[in-house]
């Protein structure tokens, strides 16, 4: 018995010495791990601390050296007073004017074309698919100046139509993400739907999109983003300040009342950003999947 | 032989599945026609012309291009442009591969790691200028102060024509979270025996990167490094946010994109502003060329 112990429990002494070095070895990997990435997240992290505190300043505290993280007293009213004077609701209701009909264009023209691509077979489309994807490196500054001029003789200049149709007819990006997402679902479905004499455009409506739900929700969220995000396009086609949205609102505010004011911009700023992480919070899922998928099959 | 000849031709199922399939895509058709095809061969025509926005174009030729050969302000342009995407991009490439190989590297707590890394880069972007604009600020900005914490006297960042640019770059690395996800779903996709039969040949960390990691993830990088430089060329909201749209100082941050706004909506040349867009699509497309060609030796296509 006590022999049988010792044989047992020599080549296990032996295992755990070795496998304390191997701690020892991993223990060190783990606290550089660690430390590296505290590291860099204080370098992710300090701008949303800067952010609040200066939103909570008072116009003497801006300039201050050494610079104070906590505000004494924590002026609230900033908010109030971005929210106020600087109209930042209109600038709100007027974003979501652009935001929604964006979100349903690029859900419903995507989603149409996406499944062309990847579930009709016909002559030639792969070679089309092709040529969408190659319009993906023509830069935006190359048709804007023409079709700035188109807008302005349809009297769009100053509305929202010039931010909100083009959406309705396709992003190459969106279509490469919802084709890969439409190619992953099962042909049988197709082929037994076929067979009960479905068209294709019902098996379109009625099977795949529901199937496709997370994928359209990713196409959602980025283009409400992309809508929220906006400055270029907003600052070309809209000049009545009544027009502004939450991006060209909070920029405008910088070159109008300057850095005096810095504290109640900050303000702004920082509601300007809320209904984003609010989103990405509720939807953080569907944000990192949408990403690997529009990345890793390149 | 005529189109309506080739569709003749075609077997019924087929013409069947190129009527379905052209009604699906036709949102595309139409689209790019409308939105990309024809404003593409305008702007090519508006280059050649004389058009001051308010008057119809009158066509000068090359004029506009020999004029922006000897423009100092397009050249400055230029240099400011390829600045930036000279240093942007590979330094976002290198943390945002070092960053998903750390998060790769079985640590707890990785949804809150991925949302700190993550969250910048969604924000938008006038928000990300408008902070990082009190925080350059020499008086009382927060880096100026983390410096002058080791010893450091800081620079005047968006100040000082010098260091203007540097502290574009640098901002643009807090928004490196989209690469850093791309990168971890692929390096998560290198198969585990691979890195393990590395290991067992002896190859030591930085070897197994070398040889194993970063080849399995080059298409990734590819991609990466391509829709980087295609955004660098056309990077405009932050500095038209930080600047007023100017290019300050001493035409230090003046980029192509903001040459290209001042020129149609300051100065009302719409022909010059087509001349410059034109330059900047060519340049584009050739380093995409170029980078596609490049790293057909480098890029490993080998499961796909």
């Amino acid at each position: 018995m006590n022999s049988q112990m010792s044989t047992v429990a020599l080549p296990h002494g032996e295992q755990h010495r070795h496998s304390s070095r191997y701690q020892a070895f991993r223990g060190i990997t783990e606290v550089t791990k660690y430390g590296a990435l505290l590291f860099f997240s204080v370098f992710f992290i300090l701008p949303w601390v800067w952010m609040v505190s200066t939103s909570l300043k008072n116009p003497q505290e801006l300039v201050v050296w050494p610079p104070i993280w906590i505000p004494h007293p924590i002026r609230w009213d900033n908010y109030v007073q971005a929210f106020a004077q600087a109209e930042f609701s209109r600038f709100v209701v007027n974003t979501l004017k652009i935001a929604v009909p964006s979100v349903i264009g690029a859900v419903l023209s995507n989603s149409l074309v996406a499944y062309g691509f990847a579930r009709v077979r016909w002559p030639g489309r792969d070679a089309v698919f092709a040529l969408v994807l190659a319009t993906m490196i023509l830069p935006g500054f190359v048709t804007f100046i023409p079709l700035y001029i188109a807008f302005h003789r349809l009297g769009w200049i100053n509305t929202y139509a010039p931010l909100i149709i083009p959406v309705f007819f396709a992003s190459p990006f969106f279509v490469f993400l919802l084709r890969q997402f439409f190619m992953g679902l099962p042909i049988e479905l197709s082929d037994a739907a076929k067979v009960d004499g479905a068209s294709e455009l019902a098996i379109f409506w009625q099977i795949i999109l529901p199937l496709a739900k997370p994928a359209l929700a990713v196409v959602a969220l980025f283009q409400f983003i992309g809508s929220w995000n906006d400055y270029f396009g907003p600052l070309i086609y809209l000049n009545d300040k009544a027009l502004y949205t939450v991006s060209l609102g909070i920029a405008n505010m910088r070159t109008t009342y300057g850095f005096m004011n810095f504290a109640w911009i900050m303000a702004a700023t920082v509601m300007s950003v809320v209904p984003i992480i609010v989103l990405f919070f509720f939807a953080q899922r569907t944000f990192i999947e949408g990403i690997a998928l529009t990345g890793l099959k390149g | 032989m005529t189109l309506s000849h080739r569709l003749h031709r075609l077997s019924h199922e087929d013409r069947h599945g190129l009527i379905t399939g052209l009604l699906f895509i036709s949102p595309w058709i139409v689209g790019f026609l409308v939105f990309r095809v024809a404003p593409f061969f305008m702007s090519l025509y508006y280059s050649f012309t004389f058009y001051p926005v308010l008057e119809d174009p009158t066509w000068i030729g090359l004029a506009n291009f020999r004029n922006l050969l000897t423009d100092g302000r397009f050249l400055s342009a230029l240099y400011n442009t390829a600045y930036y995407a000279v240093f942007a991009v590979p330094m976002g490439a290198f943390f945002g591969i070092l960053l998903a190989m750390l998060l790769n590297m079985k640590v707890k707590g990785m949804s809150i790691w991925r949302t700190i890394f993550y969250l910048p880069s969604i924000t938008p972007v006038v928000a990300t200028a408008l902070v990082w604009l009190w925080m350059f600020n020499p008086r009382g900005g927060i880096i100026n102060y983390i410096l002058s914490l080791v010893g450091i006297r800081g620079p005047g960042w968006l100040g000082s024509p010098e260091w203007a640019k540097p502290a574009l770059i640098l901002m643009g690395l807090w928004g490196v979270g989209t690469a850093v996800v791309i990168y971890l779903a692929a390096l998560q996709d290198v198969p585990r025996e691979l890195v393990e039969a590395a290991q067992l040949d002896g190859a030591n960390a930085a070897q197994q990167i070398r040889h194993v990691t970063l080849p399995m993830i080059s298409p990734v990088i590819l991609f990466n490094v391509i829709t980087g430089l295609i955004g660098a060329f056309q990077y405009f909201t932050e500095v038209h946010v930080m600047t007023g749209g100017s290019g300050s100082p001493a035409d230090s941050t003046l980029m192509m994109s903001i040459y290209l706004w001042q020129s149609a909506f300051q100065f009302f040349k719409m022909g010059y502003a087509s001349a410059q867009a034109w330059i900047m699509f060519v340049i584009v497309v050739v380093f995409t060329v170029i980078l596609f060609r490049v790293s057909g030796r480098v890029v490993y296509y080998g499961g796909r």
